[in-house]
């Protein structure tokens, strides 16, 4: 756990950090964002003090870290910057085991560390490992950046505006790579952004600055439904929904839905297939609960000897809450290739289907009104 | 124009060489540590070069005596401009970005020197070996003045007696030791920087 307390700092007249206060707790993904000189990137760099407050406190896991040796207190944190500052002299296995050397690991470990982290990023290790970073593109150094900064498995990785001066493509892919990194290895990381998409993305707790004070601390759902003022709702902009509700499932679901009893014979529901258009029927049992579905193409492929549809129903469709975020049911729809979400009230009876269709019908009435 | 005044000569200007290194080096990288003692280190490095070179072994030749010790040190002193100013120069040219990370990762003061900051600024302290040494090959005929041998003594000599074949052999060997160091060193240089270049070539960078 990381704790700020009363932590201010001038530069010069500049009062760059005015009274912070603020907890992260063990394997957040915590975003501080603001407009450049709001202190944000001061106060990342307390962190393994490459800047000491002049006044206040820090702390990491209860112990005081003015306390702690400097050297020390970095070799347990990692650190990526946006200019990336990989060592030009040092191939891609040295710059990952600096970190490591410093540590004094042997080398058999030190072997493994390079192993692993080029595995997790996809990099094979024979043909990276030996590079040196200027025969790479920027997007593959900073990978290696990242990586650096994870190698002695350190439980906080700070990182300064890391993915900024990459194109928005690599940008995106790396921010995919470094929150899958986050969740699989657990890890606390405080990461400075001027981007909200990247905050909105990345954060588990997004930390907005002003004038070296913190405007609001929330996670990313919260502030975007109740930013604390104008300024970050000038930030969150295109992000933000004008009446800042939080869209659920069932704004876009269609109702008027076929379901089927698991009792039915498998000719009934061919038949009824057949007439309403459909290729997928619904599956209740006699408690009008959800179970399944049935498709055509099982029919034809298991159907022949079969007499009730019972023994042909899968569990393969995604289902939803119907108050749940719409969002993840729209990448969902959008990206994996189903056609349809089956939305569910609480007592698991079915509230409706969400297709690609009623979302586009929702979305265009949410837009330019019902009557069209 | 003997073999043995021209190793003379050579062991003088390698002689003052290492001597300057190892004085130069420290100096130029307390330069680039402490920006207080840079001003003053400059300054009087700078103020040796000022001094004639005969009037420099005279006051060096008073206090260590006559012989190849004191052009040794006089050709030393000369020498460490070229050396402290490009050290410090070199330092301080490697990309912030990789001196914060080494910082920001936990390397000590010293090891970041080591293993970081000295190896990318080599190129840039090699050129100031360079300049210091081709220098020193012209600077070492004054050895002749204060007994210390070489191939001024030839020359010395030559133009004692107006020997103008004799001269000319000097002079000529002289400009020979000195292209041919030059050469040699540039050589080197350009590896070096060569493959620094492709080291540093700079992630596309926009802010």
């Amino acid at each position: 756990m990381i704790k700020f307390e009363h932590v201010s700092k001038k530069f010069g007249k500049k009062q760059v950090l005015d009274d912070m206060n603020f907890e992260i707790p063990d394997g957040q993904f915590v975003v501080l964002i603001g407009l450049s000189g709001c202190g944000k990137t001061t106060t990342l760099k307390m962190i393994n003090r490459l800047i000491e407050p002049d006044e206040g406190r820090i702390y990491i896991d209860g112990k005081d870290i003015e306390k702690v040796d400097k050297v020390e207190l970095r070799r347990q944190i990692g650190y990526v910057i946006q200019q990336i500052g990989l060592f030009p002299n040092m191939t891609v296995a040295e710059n990952i085991c600096v970190v490591p050397k410093l540590l004094k690991y042997d080398k058999e470990s030190r072997d493994r560390i390079v192993h692993e982290m080029l595995d997790m990023v996809n990099m094979p290790y024979d043909e990276y490992a030996h590079k040196y970073p200027s025969e790479m593109s920027g997007g593959q150094q900073q990978r290696i950046g990242v990586l650096r900064a994870f190698a002695a498995s350190p439980p906080i990785v700070l990182m300064d505006e890391p993915f900024g001066a990459l194109d928005p493509m690599t940008r995106e892919t790396l921010q995919d790579e470094i929150k899958k990194l986050q969740k699989k290895l657990n890890k606390t990381i405080v990461f400075v952004t001027h981007d909200m998409g990247e905050a909105l993305k990345l954060a588990d707790t997004i930390i907005f600055m002003e004038d070296g004070k913190i405007v609001q601390m929330a996670p990313p759902e919260t502030m975007l439904e109740n930013p604390a003022n104008d300024n970050i709702r000038r930030f969150l902009g295109k992000h933000m929904n004008d009446d800042a509700v939080t869209l659920t499932v069932e704004d876009f679901m269609r109702t008027n839905i076929i379901t089927v009893d698991k009792h039915r014979g498998v000719r009934e529901c061919t038949e009824r297939m057949a007439r309403t258009g459909v290729d997928t029927l619904l599956v209740v049992d006699e408690s009008d609960k959800y179970i399944g579905t049935v498709s055509i193409k099982d029919i034809r492929l298991r159907g022949k000897n079969e007499k009730l549809i019972e023994a042909l129903i899968t569990d393969n469709a995604k289902t939803v809450r119907r108050d749940g975020d719409a969002h993840e049911c729209f990448d969902h729809l959008l990206n994996s290739g189903d056609n349809y979400v089956v939305v569910l009230n609480n007592d698991d009876t079915i509230a409706g289907i969400v297709t690609k269709n009623s979302m586009a019908k929702a979305l265009s009435d949410t837009l330019w009104g019902d009557e069209r | 124009m003997t073999f043995k005044l021209f190793s003379e000569h050579l062991l003088i200007v390698v002689a003052a060489e290492v001597l300057a290194l190892a004085v130069g080096l420290p100096l130029g990288v307390l330069c680039y540590f402490s920006p207080k003692a840079r001003k003053p280190i400059l300054w009087v490095v700078d103020v040796l070069q000022t001094i004639p070179a005969l009037a420099l072994l005279g006051i060096i030749m008073v206090l260590a005596g006559a012989g190849k010790q004191t052009v040794i040190i006089g050709i030393a002193l000369y020498s460490l401009l070229p050396i402290v100013q490009n050290t410090n120069l070199g330092l301080l040219q490697v990309d912030p970005g990789v001196k914060e990370a080494a910082c920001g990762m936990g390397m000590g003061r010293m090891y970041r020197l080591i293993h970081v900051e000295f190896p990318l600024a080599f190129p840039v302290v090699f050129t100031g070996v360079r300049i210091a040494a081709v220098n020193a090959v012209g600077s070492a005929v004054f050895a002749a003045f204060v007994g210390g041998g070489g191939i001024g003594t030839a020359i010395y000599k030559a133009i004692r007696i107006q020997n103008m074949n004799m001269l000319m052999q000097g002079t000529a060997t002289l400009m020979a030791i000195a292209i041919a160091l030059d050469l040699s060193m540039g050589w080197v240089e350009a590896r070096i920087k060569r493959g620094h270049s492709s080291m540093k070539k700079a992630p596309a960078r926009r802010n």
